[in-house]
C-alpha cells in the first residue's frame, strides 16, 4: 500500500502477533493437553500437566494390545475402538458411495436435461437440506423399526440401516454437483451425440471423466460427514460391537467409569486421520464451491 | 459385444430388483399393512414405468436421488408430524390388533388341580408325564422339543401293559428344554388342556379372554367384560380403570395443549426455549465478533506469517465435532479435569462447571465458541476480500485508524450479505444437539418437572430425552415439541430465503 506509514503501525503489528499467538496458543490448549494426557500413566490426573514418565499404556489399550499394571494385573482393552473405527469407515464409505451415486445421476438430469418441475424440484431440495434431521428422529427410529420386521439386515442396530439412514442426505451434494456440471460446456457431450453417442454414453464416458475432481470432493464431505454423525447412530445402533466411534468413544468418559486416558488416546487415534482428510478435501473444496456452486 | 452383455446384466439386475420389491410387498400385505403394502407397490409401479418409457427419461436419472430423499428426509418428518398426534408412548407401543392380540394370548390356570409333571427321554425325543393327585398318570407320544413353536398334542392315560417310561430327566434337561415346553399345551382325555404352569408342574390353562361381537372382550375366569377405549388408547373395565399394554391411537391436539397449557409441561418448555434462543443468539455473537476480528487480522497485509496463522486458527473446525466437545467435557471435569488443576494452581478455585446451571451455560457457550469462530473467520475473510481497497486508501488519506476503518468501512459493508448466513448459523445452534447431547446431557436437571429436564437442554436435547432416555418414552409429545421446533426453524428458512433473494437481486 503506498500509505504514509506512522509510528504507532510498527507497534500495532507487533501487537497484532503477540495477540495471535496468545490467542493460538489458548486454541491450542486442548490438542496438547489430549497429546499429554494420552501419554501419562494412569486415568486421572496426577497433579502436575506435564508428565513426569511416558507411558504407553492408553495407546496399547485402544490398540486392543492387553498390558501388565504396575501392580501385576493384566489389563484388558474395555473397548473395541479399532472395530468402532472400522465400523465408522465402513459406513461412512459405503454411504459416501451410494450418496455419490444418487447424487451425480440426480446432478444429470438438473444440468441438462429438461423436464416438468424442474424449477420447483431443485429448489426444493434446497428447502429440504435445511431440514434438521434431529427433529425425526424418533420417526426415524420407527422407520427402522419396521423395516427390520421385513428385512433384518437392514433394521435397527445394523449398519445396513444406518446407510440406507444417510442416503437421505444428499440435497447439497445434488446442488454442490450440479453447479460444477453448468461450468462444463454443453458442446462437448453434443459432439458425442452427434457421433451416435446415447445421454447415457455422454452421460458416462463424456461428462464424468471431466467431473471426477468435484466427485472426489463429494465423496470426501460425504465420507467425513457419515464418520461425524452422531445423533442418527445413536439412535439406530445399541450393541457396543455394532457401534460408529462416534457412538462408541464416550463411553470411555461415564461417570462411574471414566477413562481420560484410554480416551485420550482414541481421540487422537479417531480424530487425526479424520481431520487431515477433511484439510485436505477443504481445499479443493473451496475451488470446487467457488468454481461452481454460485450459479444457480 | 461388451455392450450388449452390459445391457442384459441392467435388465437381469432391475428384473430382480423388481421381484425382491414384489416380494416385500407381499409380505407387508401377509403382516396385516395393505396401507404399506400399497404404498410400496405405487413406488414399484412408478419405477417400472419410468425405466420402461422414453417419455419419463430424465426421471431415471431422478428417481432414485429423489426416492432416497422423499423415504428417508421428507417422510420421517412427516411421519413426525403425525406421531405428534398419537399417544405413541412405552404404553401406547402397539396397534391396537396388536394390543388385542396380546390379551386373546392371556390364560389363566383353573381351579387349583395340577399335574405333577416328569419328562422322560426316548431316543433322541422325550415324552411328558403327568401325574394328578388321584395318582392317574398321563403320557404324551416321544415330542422333539426342538423348535419353540406353541404345539398342541395329546396325551393319553398310561396302562400298565405298555413299556415303563426311562427314568425322569434331571433339571438341567428340564431348565434347556423350558423355552420349548412353555409352549406346549398337553390335551388330557377329559379334554382339558394343560400347560407347563412352573419347571415341574401342568396345570390346566384356558384362555381368559373371549372376543364379543361388538369389539368387548369377556373375561372367563370371572365373567367381566374390558372395552377399548379408543379416546385413551386402553382397554378399560367396567370402573374406567386402564389396563396394560395400551395401544396407540389419535389423541388430537393432547399433546400440544399439554406443552402451552399445562404448566408442568408449558414451563419447562418455555424455560427451555429461552435458553435455546440465548444460546443460538450468543453463540452467533461470540463466534461472529471473534471469528471477523481473526478475519480482518487475516486480511491484513502489513502481517507476516499470515498463512502459518490461518491453518491454526482453522484446526478447531477440521477436528471432528464429537472429539473435540468429549475434550472438552474431560478438560472441565470438576474433579479430574486440567482446567480446574490449572485454575486451582493459580486463582484456587474450583468452579463446578458441571453442577452449576450458570457455569455450565458458560461452559457450553465457551466451547461452542470454540467449534464455530473458525467458520465466521473463513466466512469474513470470503467477504473482506471482496471489499474495494481503495476504500481503505481513502480513509487512511483522511487519517482514519484501524478502529473507524473496522465501523465504518468493513462491518458495514459485510453484513449485509453476512445477515443471511448468521441466520443459518443461529438456526444450526438453535437445533445443536450434538452439543448438548456430548457435553452436559442437559445437565443439571430442573428438579420441579414432570419430564426430564435441564437447565442446559435445547429444545431437540429435550425432545430426545423425552423420547429416548425418560422411562415413559412419550415419543407423541416429543414429536409434537419437535413440530413446534420444526416450524420455528421453517420460519427462519423462509426469513434466509427473502433476505438472499433481496441481496441478490441487488447484486445484480
Amino acid at each position: 500500500m503506498a500509505v504514509v506509514l506512522d509510528k504507532s503501525h510498527r507497534w500495532r503489528v507487533v501487537a497484532a502477533h503477540l495477540g495471535l499467538i496468545c490467542f493460538i496458543a489458548l486454541i491450542m490448549f486442548p490438542f496438547l493437553m489430549i497429546l499429554l494426557i494420552s501419554l501419562r500413566p494412569g486415568n486421572f490426573s496426577t497433579g502436575d500437566l506435564i508428565p513426569s514418565q511416558i507411558s504407553l499404556e492408553h495407546w496399547k489399550l485402544v490398540l486392543g494390545i492387553p498390558y501388565q499394571a504396575a501392580d501385576g494385573r493384566l489389563v484388558e482393552p474395555e473397548f473395541p475402538v479399532l472395530l468402532w473405527l472400522w465400523n465408522s469407515i465402513k459406513v461412512a464409505a459405503l454411504s459416501g458411495l451410494i450418496g455419490l451415486l444418487l447424487s451425480t445421476t440426480c446432478a444429470y438430469a438438473f444440468a441438462r436435461m429438461r423436464f416438468a418441475f424442474k424449477a420447483q424440484l431443485i429448489n426444493s431440495l434446497m428447502l429440504v437440506q435445511m431440514f434438521p434431521t434431529v427433529l425425526a428422529l424418533v420417526a426415524i427410529y420407527a422407520i427402522f423399526d419396521q423395516i427390520g420386521g421385513y428385512v433384518p439386515w437392514l433394521g435397527l442396530d445394523t449398519h445396513g440401516g444406518l446407510i440406507l439412514a444417510y442416503t437421505g442426505g444428499i440435497a447439497l451434494h445434488i446442488w454442490t454437483i450440479k453447479g460444477y456440471f453448468d461450468t462444463i460446456p454443453v458442446e462437448i457431450e453434443e459432439a458425442a451425440k452427434v457421433d451416435g453417442a446415447t445421454p447415457f454414453q455422454a452421460f458416462r464416458y463424456v461428462l464424468l471423466p471431466m467431473a471426477v475432481p468435484i466427485l472426489m470432493v463429494v465423496f470426501l464431505l460425504a465420507f467425513i460427514q457419515g464418520v461425524n454423525e452422531y445423533p442418527i447412530a445413536s439412535v439406530l445402533l445399541k450393541q457396543q460391537d455394532q457401534l460408529t466411534i462416534a457412538v462408541g468413544i464416550k463411553m470411555f468418559l461415564y461417570e462411574q467409569k471414566y477413562f481420560w486416558g484410554d480416551f485420550a488416546a482414541a481421540a487422537i487415534l479417531s480424530g487425526l486421520p479424520i481431520s487431515i482428510v477433511f484439510l485436505l478435501a477443504q481445499r479443493w473444496m473451496t475451488s470446487g464451491l467457488t468454481a461452481g456452486g454460485v450459479k444457480g | 459385444m461388451a455392450r450388449k452383455l452390459e445391457h442384459w446384466i441392467l435388465l437381469l439386475a432391475a428384473g430382480l430388483t423388481l421381484l425382491a420389491g414384489l416380494f416385500l410387498t407381499f409380505k407387508m400385505y401377509a403382516a396385516g399393512q395393505p396401507l404399506l403394502a400399497t404404498v410400496c407397490l405405487a413406488t414399484l409401479g412408478l419405477a417400472t414405468y419410468i425405466y420402461s418409457t422414453g417419455r419419463a427419461y430424465a426421471f431415471r436419472y431422478l428417481f432414485p436421488g429423489l426416492l432416497a430423499v422423499v423415504v428417508f428426509v421428507l417422510f420421517p418428518l412427516a411421519y413426525t408430524f403425525t406421531i405428534g398426534f398419537t399417544n405413541y408412548s412405552s404404553k401406547n407401543l402397539l396397534s391396537p390388533e396388536r394390543a388385542k392380540q396380546y390379551f386373546l394370548d392371556e390364560t389363566y390356570v383353573v381351579d387349583g388341580e395340577s399335574y405333577a409333571f416328569t419328562l422322560h427321554s426316548d431316543g433322541a425325543a422325550y415324552r411328558i408325564r403327568l401325574e394328578n393327585e388321584n395318582g392317574d398318570v398321563f403320557v404324551t407320544d416321544a415330542l422333539a422339543l426342538k423348535q419353540a413353536t406353541p404345539l398342541s398334542v395329546p396325551a393319553h392315560r398310561l396302562e400298565a401293559a405298555e413299556a415303563p417310561l426311562s427314568e425322569p430327566a434331571d433339571t438341567k434337561t428340564l431348565i434347556q428344554n423350558l423355552k420349548v415346553l412353555k409352549l406346549v399345551s398337553v390335551t388330557l382325555p377329559s379334554g382339558l388342556v394343560a400347560s407347563a404352569s412352573g419347571l415341574r408342574e401342568f396345570a390346566p390353562v384356558r384362555k381368559l379372554y373371549q372376543p364379543q361381537a361388538n369389539g368387548e372382550l369377556k373375561n372367563q375366569q370371572d365373567g367381566s367384560i374390558i372395552k377399548p377405549n379408543f379416546e385413551t388408547g386402553f382397554y378399560e373395565t367396567a370402573a374406567g380403570e386402564p389396563l396394560q399394554p395400551g395401544f396407540k391411537v389419535g389423541i388430537g391436539w393432547a399433546n400440544f395443549k399439554r406443552i402451552f397449557t399445562d404448566s408442568s409441561f408449558s414451563e419447562p418448555f418455555l424455560r427451555i426455549f429461552g435458553w435455546t434462543v440465548v444460546f443460538a443468539g450468543l453463540t452467533v455473537l461470540f463466534a461472529f465478533s471473534v471469528g471477523i476480528v481473526l478475519a480482518v487480522l487475516m486480511s491484513w497485509e502489513a502481517l507476516r506469517f499470515r498463512k502459518l496463522y490461518s491453518i491454526f486458527l482453522f484446526l478447531p473446525y477440521a477436528v471432528p465435532a464429537f472429539i473435540s466437545i468429549l475434550v472438552f467435557k474431560g478438560l472441565f471435569s470438576e474433579n479430574a479435569g486440567e482446567i480446574n488443576l490449572i485454575l486451582q494452581s493459580l486463582f484456587g478455585i474450583k468452579p463446578n462447571w458441571f453442577t452449576d446451571p450458570f457455569l455450565a451455560k458458560v461452559m457450553i457457550l465457551i466451547v461452542n465458541t470454540w467449534l464455530g469462530f473458525p467458520y465466521m473467520m473463513l466466512l469474513s475473510m470470503g467477504l473482506i476480500k471482496a471489499i474495494p481497497a481503495d476504500l481503505y486508501e481513502a480513509s487512511a488519506i483522511a487519517g482514519a485508524g484501524p478502529f473507524t476503518n473496522f465501523f465504518k468501512i468493513t462491518l458495514p459493508l459485510i453484513v449485509k450479505p453476512i445477515t443471511p448466513l448468521l441466520i443459518a448459523a443461529f438456526a444450526f445452534n438453535f437445533n445443536n444437539f450434538v452439543l448438548i447431547a456430548l457435553l452436559t446431557n442437559g445437565r443439571p436437571d430442573f428438579l420441579d418437572t414432570a419430564v426430564p429436564a435441564g437447565t442446559t437442554d435445547l429444545l431437540v436435547s429435550y425432545t430426545y430425552r423425552i423420547a429416548f432416555q425418560d422411562s415413559g418414552q412419550d415419543f407423541g409429545l416429543a414429536a409434537a415439541i419437535s413440530t413446534v421446533v420444526f416450524l420455528m426453524v421453517a420460519f427462519l428458512s423462509i426469513i434466509n430465503l427473502r433476505l438472499t433473494k433481496v441481496n441478490q437481486t441487488e447484486n445484480r
